[in-house]
């Protein structure tokens, strides 16, 4: 799949050729080449790669829609045939769908094309020969995905967007002993050798503070320090249907409280949709351009729900290019004051947390939360690192947590990819700062 | 078309210790009436084969979506080069495994295919069910959808193995949401998050009871909406099959998975509590835990004929009588540990490699009828219908949730209470387990949602079991 952009538009261009008066056609391709390498042991456990391409068409007429996602080679010699005789299995079916009221998609003829990062990708021998070189004598446990990932857009009414990224991801582990471990990672476009290997020096480093006992804590309220990791976890949970302006009107939404009941974060909280900043694609399903920054919390307070095209014709207003989901795909939690380095001097007496895993709501309506914690977090004493901790469950409220209990955030921030590939590799990504809590509630 | 795959495929098999291709087209339809709105339909396939090749004591694996003789030999290429490149550097000389060669053919048993029934009529009779929540103004959500798949599968070793497997799932759902005063209660018929799931067709859709289903959840919604949060403190639950399905995944399904075991999964799912020594001798549960993983069960949502290496399916006590006896893990994983394990390496889809997974994972009936587990709690709560799950990286502190409670005092159901959560510990809370139900209370549920691996796979796995009844449990309801 050497010239994707090419046969993106051939095919493009073929489909739209497909429309028959009246109809509208809508086609998306989402297409990557992938090396996925795991890591055990500092050995390699599985290697593969993975060639896909995969169109969705959608064929319109009047009220009617009809989808339909089917895998295709990515070569025109084959897809463009297949594709055709897609195209009118839905025309065949389409008299048997019901109407759609609340059928929107982008009808203003509109182009873009994301501009191309200049990318360096490491071949798959240098990452395992650097990756278990550096791992000898370690337990070091990982996984690498890279490759390019291909995004296009077209409608017969002369809708075209385009995104291309190629980006490698390695996350892996050092293992001390059972769950004790270190997480680091290391994600870009280009692959520097020297800055791996530092990653890896400050892995170590980190590993070594994993061998002292462990503290068992009590449950109970602690100050606490929130990593980004550990931040990027509770503000993925407040993403899952919190902002959508659909949970909110049918009050299922995390955040109801907020948006019906006058409950707020902390003034300190700004959190945006930032498309600008994120590396997910510009445009969204149906054709329509994403704005460069939509806020979602304003100082504390609920502002600008994300709204799906569907959403936009059911309840009237207009859509801002969210996904069906209504989730952020670039999520940004805007900086605080706190310098980094003296987030632990801050912290004073209580826990650091590294990462946090597995959350969800014990009473969604109320936004409480629980999870555990996870990997490298410690015990802190007058500002200094005093031993890792036993894994803890936490249950609590946003409204605590990001709330009254938040006391500050970092200056720096960490830009988090996401590292699902789930079907294929995601684009989504949070940026957000670290979080001071002057109470973290611990109940296991 | 399979019988040309196969004929391309070996054509071009090349001079290697093991190669196999893996073929996968899957299509599914879905449909949804939200709020008595039609939704326009989902159609799917996705189609593409996997080869693995193993050589050299390397393994290598290569997906595409391109089936034509050139993408087969890419494929093949890519695959070779990764055996190459990872030999002498892997976690266990591959070379050593004797990998099955495998002849058969499994299908799904289906009563009634389900494109007898025209879409029209699907959505017709979804939005006839969906229009019975509307019972009241804090009935601010509701939904009815259906979800069919079939699925046809082929594993073609180089060396002559050939099995052809086809399958049909239904997945129907129907729930509807109450709001009122900053709360909102959902309630779900038959299992939340898809939790009703099935290999079949259409007799499916009985099996779950549709009609009349509409009405039935609003009302409990509105119920929910008006009841008391589930009270605080240390008592006895009553865990009903759509509770229990959460409870075995999560705290003896994952935790027994082999390749868990061995670490692979440290870097995003996580690691057990269990080690391989306690197979055999570890009292997981108490005597009355009897748990199978069992492909074989039919019509169960994970049942199949060979794993995605090409390893039988059998019926296997993975706890008796509440002892270990052994972990969740296929060939390769066998021979790694040194551990006889079961026929559970699957992969999710043509374009991930397989890993050990749970498929159909059973509590195995008692002898008690509900009645009489009802009648043995004295203060405790009955839960249905997992809505939150939570657990550490070990599988071991767990923090649960369902949709809805029922206090049961001096031995009779009392209240409906609403948010019931409830906390434990893997490792000691089987060894509450105090009550198993009969084969009256016995219920088959599964998920589509498994989530593991890297790069990630979301898998079908099953889930059946009586109600059971636990003593002194931690509870606590909802509320800031």
């Amino acid at each position: 799949m050497s010239d994707m952009r090419g046969y993106f538009e051939d095919v493009a261009s073929h489909l739209q050729s497909l429309a028959r008066a009246g109809e509208v056609l809508i086609s998306r391709l989402c297409a990557e080449e992938s090396d996925f390498i795991r890591f055990n042991r500092s050995r390699v456990r599985q290697a593969t790669a993975v060639r896909q391409a995969a169109w969705t068409v959608s064929l319109i007429r009047g009220a009617k829609r009809l989808d339909a996602r089917v895998s295709v080679a990515g070569s025109l010699a084959a897809d463009k045939p297949a594709l055709a005789a897609l195209v009118a299995e839905l025309r065949d079916s389409l008299d048997g769908v019901p109407d759609d009221p609340f059928l929107l998609y982008e009808t203003a003829p509109a182009t873009s094309t994301a501009k191309p990062r200049e990318a360096r990708l490491p071949r798959p021998a240098q990452v395992i020969d650097e990756v278990l070189a550096a791992g000898r004598g370690l337990d070091l446990v990982g996984f690498h995905a890279a490759g390019p990932i291909w995004k296009g857009f077209a409608s017969s009414l002369g809708v075209r967007h385009w995104h291309a990224v190629e980006s490698f991801d390695l996350g892996w582990c050092l293992y001390h002993d059972r769950d004790k471990a270190v997480k680091t990672s290391y994600a870009g476009s280009t692959w520097d050798s020297a800055a791996f290997q530092s990653k890896m020096g400050f892995a170590r480093e980190q590993l070594a503070r994993l061998a002292g006992s462990p503290r068992t804590l009590e449950p109970g309220e602690y100050r606490a320090y929130l990593a980004p990791a550990a931040m990027t976890e509770l503000l993925g949970m407040m993403s899952w249907a919190g902002f959508g302006l659909k949970s909110l009107n049918t009050k299922q939404s995390a955040l109801i409280r907020m948006a019906d009941r006058g409950a707020r974060l902390s003034p300190l909280v700004t959190i945006a949709e930032n498309t600008a900043e994120g590396i997910a694609c510009g445009f969204q399903a149906e054709g329509f351009a994403r704005p460069d920054r939509v806020p979602l919390v304003e100082a504390g307070e609920l502002a600008s729900p994300l709204v799906s095209p569907r959403s936009a014709r059911e309840y009237g207003v207009a859509t801002n290019g969210a996904n069906a989901g209504e989730t952020p795909e670039s999520l940004d939690l805007a900086p605080g004051t706190l310098a980094e380095s003296e987030a632990l001097a801050a912290l004073d007496t209580g826990i650091y947390v590294g990462n946090l895993w597995y959350l969800n709501f014990s009473d969604r309506s109320a936004c409480r939360l629980t999870g555990m914690t996870r990997f490298a977090s410690f015990w802190v004493e007058g500002g200094k690192i005093r031993a890792p901790v036993n894994v803890m469950r936490f249950d609590d409220t946003a409204y605590r947590l990001l709330g009254a209990s938040l006391e500050g955030l970092t200056r720096e921030r960490d830009l988090v990819p996401d590292t699902n590939t789930y079907g294929e590799r995601s684009t989504e990504s949070v940026r957000t700062p670290g979080g001071l809590l002057s109470a973290f509630a611990l109940t296991l | 078309m399979l019988d040309t795959l196969r004929s391309d495929f070996r054509s071009l098999a090349p001079a290697v210790d093991f190669c196999a291709l893996r073929f996968v087209e899957e299509s599914s339809e879905y449909l949804a009436v939200r709020q008595d709105v039609p939704e326009p339909p989902q159609l799917s396939t996705s189609r593409g084969a996997m080869v693995t090749v193993i050589d050299g004591g390397g393994l290598g694996y290569a997906a595409t979506s391109d089936l034509s003789k050139a993408g087969l030999a890419r494929a093949i290429d890519r695959a070779r080069d990764y055996a190459r490149l990872t030999a002498g550097k892997s976690v266990v000389d591959y070379g050593t495994m004797r990998m099955p060669r495998p002849a058969g053919a499994y299908r799904s048993p289906v009563a009634r295919d389900p494109a007898s029934l025209s879409r029209a009529d699907k959505y017709e009779l979804l939005a006839a069910e969906a229009k019975q929540c509307r019972i009241d103004d804090r009935i601010v959500d509701w939904e009815a959808n259906l979800w069919t798949t079939a699925s046809r599968q082929a594993y073609f070793t180089a060396d002559g193995g050939d099995v052809r497997q086809e399958f049909h799932f239904v997945v129907p759902n129907l729930s509807a949401t109450a709001y009122a005063k900053g709360e909102s209660q959902t309630r779900s018929h038959a299992g939340r998050y898809n939790g009703f799931c099935r290999q079949g067709g259409l007799e499916i859709l009985d099996a779950f009871g549709l009609e009349g289903a509409g009405r039935e959840v609003a009302q409990a919604a509105l119920e929910l909406l008006a009841a008391p949060n589930c009270p605080s403190g240390t008592m006895d639950v009553l865990l009903m099959p759509d509770q229990m399905m959460l409870q075995i995944h999560e705290s003896i399904g994952h935790p027994l998975e082999l390749d868990r075991i061995l670490g692979d999964e440290r870097n995003f799912a996580g690691t057990s509590f269990v080690t391989l020594d306690m197979f055999g001798t570890y009292r997981y549960g108490s005597e009355l835990l009897d748990v199978t993983h069992d492909p074989t069960r039919a019509g169960q949502y994970a049942s199949y004929g060979w794993d995605d290496d090409g390893l039988a399916a059998e019926k296997v006590h993975v706890i008796r009588d509440g002892i270990l006896q052994r972990p969740l893990g296929g060939a390769i994983s066998q021979k790694r540990a040194g551990i006889d394990g079961v026929a559970n390496t699957r992969a999710c889809s043509w374009n991930r490699a397989p890993i050990d997974r749970m498929a159909n994972l059973n509590v195995e009936p008692g002898t008690s009828t509900l009645d009489e587990l009802v009648a043995a709690i004295g203060h405790g709560v009955m839960m249905r219908t997992n809505v939150s799950w939570s657990i550490d990286d070990s599988r071991n502190k767990f923090q649960f949730g369902c949709e809805w409670g029922r206090m049961i005092r001096d031995g009779k159901l009392a209240e409906v209470v609403k948010n019931p959560n409830y906390r434990g510990i893997s490792a000691t809370f089987w060894r509450s387990l105090c009550g198993v139900g009969d084969a009256s209370t016995f219920e088959v549920m599964g998920t589509p949602y498994c989530g593991k691996g890297e790069p990630s796979q979301v898998i079908r796995v099953g889930h059946a079991s009586p109600a059971c009844r636990f003593s002194n449990v931690d509870v606590f309801g909802g509320a800031a």
